[in-house]
Formats: structure tokens, C-alpha cells, sequence
């Protein structure tokens, strides 16, 4: 059934495509998805399990047009509301909804539209996930930048004006470790006012560490919260491990970080359940550390070099602006991200409902921010994860966010 | 007790003394002035109810608390216990309403003209507004500002 999703490289050795088949296509040659590996720490928690309940007894079947009318008319809607508004009942509601997210965002956040940029700094990663461009067996150019390289596309993403930046690799401990990463978060610090990264999930003490380095913000995506799917989609390497991954966020918390984001990759497996459980995990974290700050995304499937039969699937526009809103009204105080993934026009509209932080000037490859941001070649260049949709500069987002009636921010918070 | 005028919670004190009773195996249902950060603090030293007061002790002012008790309601995961201050059957209504698990009456019914015929009609009061609470509240109707132009008209598929 995933065939779709299946490319064969004609760099793998004959051992490397035989050994990639058979985890394809044999089940048994996985290993168990729900147990740790060396390393990985494993803390107490009733977080997953609470997600997790919610989301086994969901049957977005059951809910009437009446149920999502309550639901928009309560003034604290819970999760029965949540689960009204996310179900196909909920279709037809789509602007009372926008209406409704929309005196949400803007009781919550006022006009603001907060702007950001991703730097990738390493395309290494040890895992075999079917649909990701970076994945092991996906022949791509890989990179990791030294020092100084990062320090000369932080100056340049700098010069755009840009103040806060997310750091994200491949996941690979070996070929950029938590050291190199703290490495690169402190030469980050001297350039940007916030920090967040997007890396492997770690354990607290890389959390506690990362954050001395000057890291705020600990971005995780579950992909999907189904755990059989989890298994069909991620064949190999650490993150084939469901629960550790699941816990990324409690782990960072502890670790001193203010503030998680998460959500399911939509389009992997039923988008109405991941929606679901990607609002519920930041709901329960946020209850049980009411000081962590707490911030969604909405990532859809994008087509990966070598594969462009990658889709969305069944996540159609109007879809995701359902699950947007349906956030917002529930989580009135979550920072909502959008990616470039979307389109500009998606982006513009989506900013005056729900989103509250959107990304500029972004590139999903490695050491390429100078040809992109001054047209200048470079020699060597990673290849992307993803197919970006969107790809505004910095002034060009600031300008046309602006011409929204939005105010846009660059940075309103101060290491402490 | 360090109020002796208006015998105010000591929110400070109470979480202590519910830290050592509970761990002494009490079940403890602490009384305490509706605040977020100090009810998360008496849950955490393993409080098994938390219990804020409505207005003073004694005063049947009513709910001069009620919207600090909504957010305890929302937000904490155990029982909450209107205690204090309610002084007729429809605040004890409304705080059922409201979603609270139980409420503690004395003084209303102690300083009523006819003790029996009061108590029962807090007794019709709580029932009907814990059969409120669980049949859910009906609309409020506000009045919104309908935007010209629709918010979703951008949206491909």
C-alpha cells in the first residue's frame, strides 16, 4: 500500500537494496517500534497515554452539525468540542469557524504575525522513513557545515534583519551530535535573540545542555500519533522508536526549555485522529507544566527530490484550515506555525485566522542561504528535505504581512 | 491562624500542612483562597479536593470569586469544593453550574428564619444546578461583528 512512497537508487549496493526491501516488505525483519534502544531515556510520564485514550475512542462519524454548533456557541470548549470541530459534521462551518479562531487569535495575540527563519545545518540521518527526503537510502548530496561555514550563513541570514532562527539536521548522532549542535546553537546566540531547534529527540541532560548553549524553543514532529502507521513509515534507525520520540517535548521541559512545539506530519495515516492527538499532547504538556509555552504546526506532505508523487493525500486546503481553527478555539493561547510548504496565498489567508508565527527567507538545503539571498553561486550545497512552496525573503513577508494589517515581529522575548 | 479578623485562608501555610498530612496518609481537603499557582501547589503535596472560599467566612456575600473559582474548575484535575461565603441556594446553584463538585454551607443555614425548609431548598438548588452543569448550558448569544468579506474565500481545495 506504500508503494507511492518507495524509490530504489541505483547508488545502493546489492546488499543495501536487499536489506532495504526486506524492511519494505517483511514486517519481521523490523524491530519492535515500541521498545527503547541503548541510550534512550525513558521517563515516567501519563502524558501519551491520556493522548492516546482520546484518540483510540474517536469516532469523527458521530458527530452531528448540532454538536459542532455548540461547540462554536461555548465559550471554553473542551475536548468533545475539539473532537466536533474536527470531524466531517464540522465541514460545512467553515467560516463561522475562521470567524470565531479569528477573535481568538486576535484577543490572544492582538495583530501581530510573528516572522522566523529554519538554517539547516546537516542533511546526515541514520533512519529510514519512507517519505522523507533525507531518508538514509534517498541518494541526495549530503553536508554538514563546519563552524565557520554556519557562522557565514548566520551572518547572512542576519544581515536580512532576521532575529530569531530554528536550527534543524538530519537525524544522525553520530555525524552531528549533540555537541555540534550546542556548538552551532552558541555561535546562533550571537547573531539571533531566540533559538529554537528541530533535531533528534534527546535525552534531558542534552536538553539541559542545549539550553546553557542558548536554546529556548525544542520543535519535535510525531509524524503520526497512530502507532501501527508509525511503524509501516519509519523502517529504521532511533527514530523508529514511537514512545521516546513521543516524550521528546516532556524531556525538553525538564531539561529547562520554555517553550515545545509538535504536531503530526498530515497526510501519513487519518488526518482528523493525528489532528487530534497533536492538540492533545500540547494540551496535557501544557497542564502539566503550566509555564512551558506551547506551539503547533500543521505540516502537510510535500513531494521529496526523487519522489514527486508524494501528496498531501486527502489533506486538501480547505481541511487544513478546518484543523487550524479548530485549534485556535480550543488552545486560544497556542502559538500556531505555518509552514512554507504552503502557498503564499494560503499563508496570507491563514495568518488573518489562526497562524500566529510564519517563517521567511527559508531554504531546506544546506549552505545555500548566500546564492538564495544574494544570488551569488556557491561550489557545494546539501540537497533539501522537502520542496518548499512558499519562498518570500524576509522584507518581502515583512512587507506584504504589513499590507495585511498585521504587525510583524521579529523577536519578543530575552534569553534569561 | 494569622487572621483572626476576617479568618482568611494562609495559602502558603495550608500547602505545607498538606504535604505533611498527606504524607502522614490523611486525606486532606484543604480550604484556601482561589488562586491557580497555590492550587496546583496543594494538588502537587497531594490535596484530594481543593476548596476555595466564595467570599468570607460566615458573610453569605456570595460569589465574589466566581470567576477565579471558573479557572480552578477549568484547569485543576480534582474535585473543587465551594467553601465559604455562599449564603442563599441560588449561589449554591450557580456554583454547581459552574461545574463545581460539591459546595459547603453553614451560616446560610444557621442564621435562616426556618433551618429545615432553608436546607431543602439548598438541597433543590444544588440538584438542579448539577443537572445543569451535566446537560450543558445552553448559548449566550453575543453579538459579533460579521466581517465583509469571508475569511475562507482563499482556499483552492
Amino acid at each position: 500500500m506504500d508503494e507511492q512512497y518507495f524509490v530504489d537508487s541505483q547508488a545502493l549496493s546489492e546488499e543495501a537494496l536487499k536489506k532495504k526491501h526486506s524492511l519494505e516488505n517483511d514486517p519481521s525483519s523490523r524491530t519492535d517500534h515500541m521498545k527503547y534502544m541503548d541510550g534512550q531515556e525513558q521517563i515516567k510520564s501519563d502524558i501519551r497515554e491520556k493522548v492516546l485514550s482520546e484518540v483510540r475512542s474517536y469516532d469523527p462519524d458521530k458527530y452531528s452539525a448540532a454538536d459542532v454548533r455548540r461547540a462554536l456557541e461555548k465559550q471554553n470548549p473542551g475536548i468533545e468540542d475539539l473532537k466536533a470541530m474536527l470531524s466531517p459534521a464540522a465541514e460545512p462551518f467553515l467560516e463561522k469557524m475562521a470567524e470565531r479562531a479569528r477573535i481568538e487569535t486576535r484577543k490572544h495575540f492582538g495583530n501581530t504575525v510573528y516572522i522566523f527563519t529554519p538554517l539547516y545545518i546537516a542533511n546526515y540521518c541514520e533512519n529510514y522513513c519512507v517519505y522523507c527526503g533525507f531518508n538514509c537510502y534517498n541518494d541526495i548530496r549530503r553536508m554538514k557545515l563546519s563552524m565557520e561555514q554556519i557562522e557565514h550563513e548566520m551572518k547572512v541570514i542576519a544581515d536580512s534583519g532576521m532575529e530569531e532562527i530554528l536550527l534543524l539536521t538530519g537525524e544522525s548522532r553520530k555525524m552531528s551530535d549533540i555537541k555540534y549542535i550546542g556548538e552551532a546553537c552558541k555561535l546562533a546566540r550571537k547573531y539571533f535573540r531566540m533559538v529554537g531547534i528541530e533535531v533528534y529527540p534527546a535525552n534531558v541532560e542534552d536538553y539541559k545542555y542545549l539550553h546553557e548553549c542558548g536554546v529556548d524553543y525544542v520543535t519535535v514532529f510525531q509524524e503520526t500519533y497512530d502507532s501501527d502507521r508509525y511503524e509501516q513509515l519509519h523502517l529504521k534507525g532511533h527514530k523508529r522508536v514511537y514512545p521516546y520520540r513521543f516524550d521528546a517535548q516532556e524531556r525538553a521541559l525538564m531539561g529547562g526549555m520554555r517553550g515545545v512545539a509538535g504536531s503530526a506530519l498530515l497526510g501519513l495515516s487519518d488526518f482528523r485522529k493525528d489532528a487530534l492527538a497533536s492538540a492533545l499532547h500540547m494540551y496535557f504538556l501544557q497542564r502539566k507544566y503550566p509555564h512551558a509555552e506551547i506551539s503547533l504546526s500543521c505540516p502537510r506532505l510535500r513531494p521529496i527530490i526523487n519522489n514527486d508523487r508524494i501528496n498531501p493525500m486527502d489533506v486538501s486546503e480547505k481541511r487544513l484550515c478546518q484543523i487550524l481553527c479548530a485549534y485556535r478555539i480550543f488552545l486560544p493561547f497556542a502559538g500556531i506555525t505555518v509552514s512554507s510548504r504552503e502557498s503564499e496565498t494560503f499563508r496570507n489567508g491563514i495568518v488573518r485566522i489562526a497562524a500566529t508565527k510564519i517563517s521567511a527567507g527559508v531554504s531546506t538545503g544546506i549552505g545555500d542561504h548566500e546564492s538564495k539571498y544574494t544570488g551569488k553561486e556557491e561550489s557545494m550545497a546539501g540537497d533539501e528535505q522537502f520542496e518548499i512552496n512558499d519562498t518570500r525573503s524576509l522584507d518581502r513577508m515583512y512587507k506584504d504581512m504589513s499590507d495585511e494589517g498585521l504587525q510583524p515581529v521579529l523577536n519578543d522575548y530575552l534569553y534569561v | 491562624m494569622r487572621d483572626t479578623k476576617y479568618l482568611l485562608p494562609d495559602n502558603y501555610e495550608t500547602i505545607k500542612a498538606t504535604e505533611i498530612l498527606a504524607k502522614e496518609g490523611f486525606v486532606v481537603m484543604p480550604y484556601m483562597y482561589p488562586d491557580l499557582n497555590a492550587a496546583r501547589d496543594l494538588v502537587n503535596a497531594g490535596a484530594a479536593t481543593v476548596m476555595p472560599l466564595a467570599s468570607p467566612i460566615g458573610s453569605n456575600k456570595g460569589l465574589a470569586t466566581k470567576d477565579f473559582i471558573q479557572i480552578l474548575i477549568d484547569e485543576i484535575d480534582v474535585p473543587i469544593i465551594v467553601d465559604a461565603g455562599i449564603g442563599r441556594p441560588s449561589q449554591a446553584c450557580e456554583a454547581m453550574e459552574m461545574g463545581a463538585a460539591a459546595v459547603m454551607s453553614n451560616t446560610a443555614l444557621a442564621t435562616a428564619g426556618d433551618l429545615p425548609m432553608m436546607a431543602s431548598a439548598f438541597k433543590k438548588a444544588i440538584e438542579a444546578g448539577r443537572q445543569a452543569y451535566l446537560s450543558g448550558l445552553g448559548r449566550v448569544l453575543v453579538r459579533g461583528a460579521a466581517p465583509s468579506d469571508t475569511l475562507t474565500g482563499f482556499l483552492r481545495d
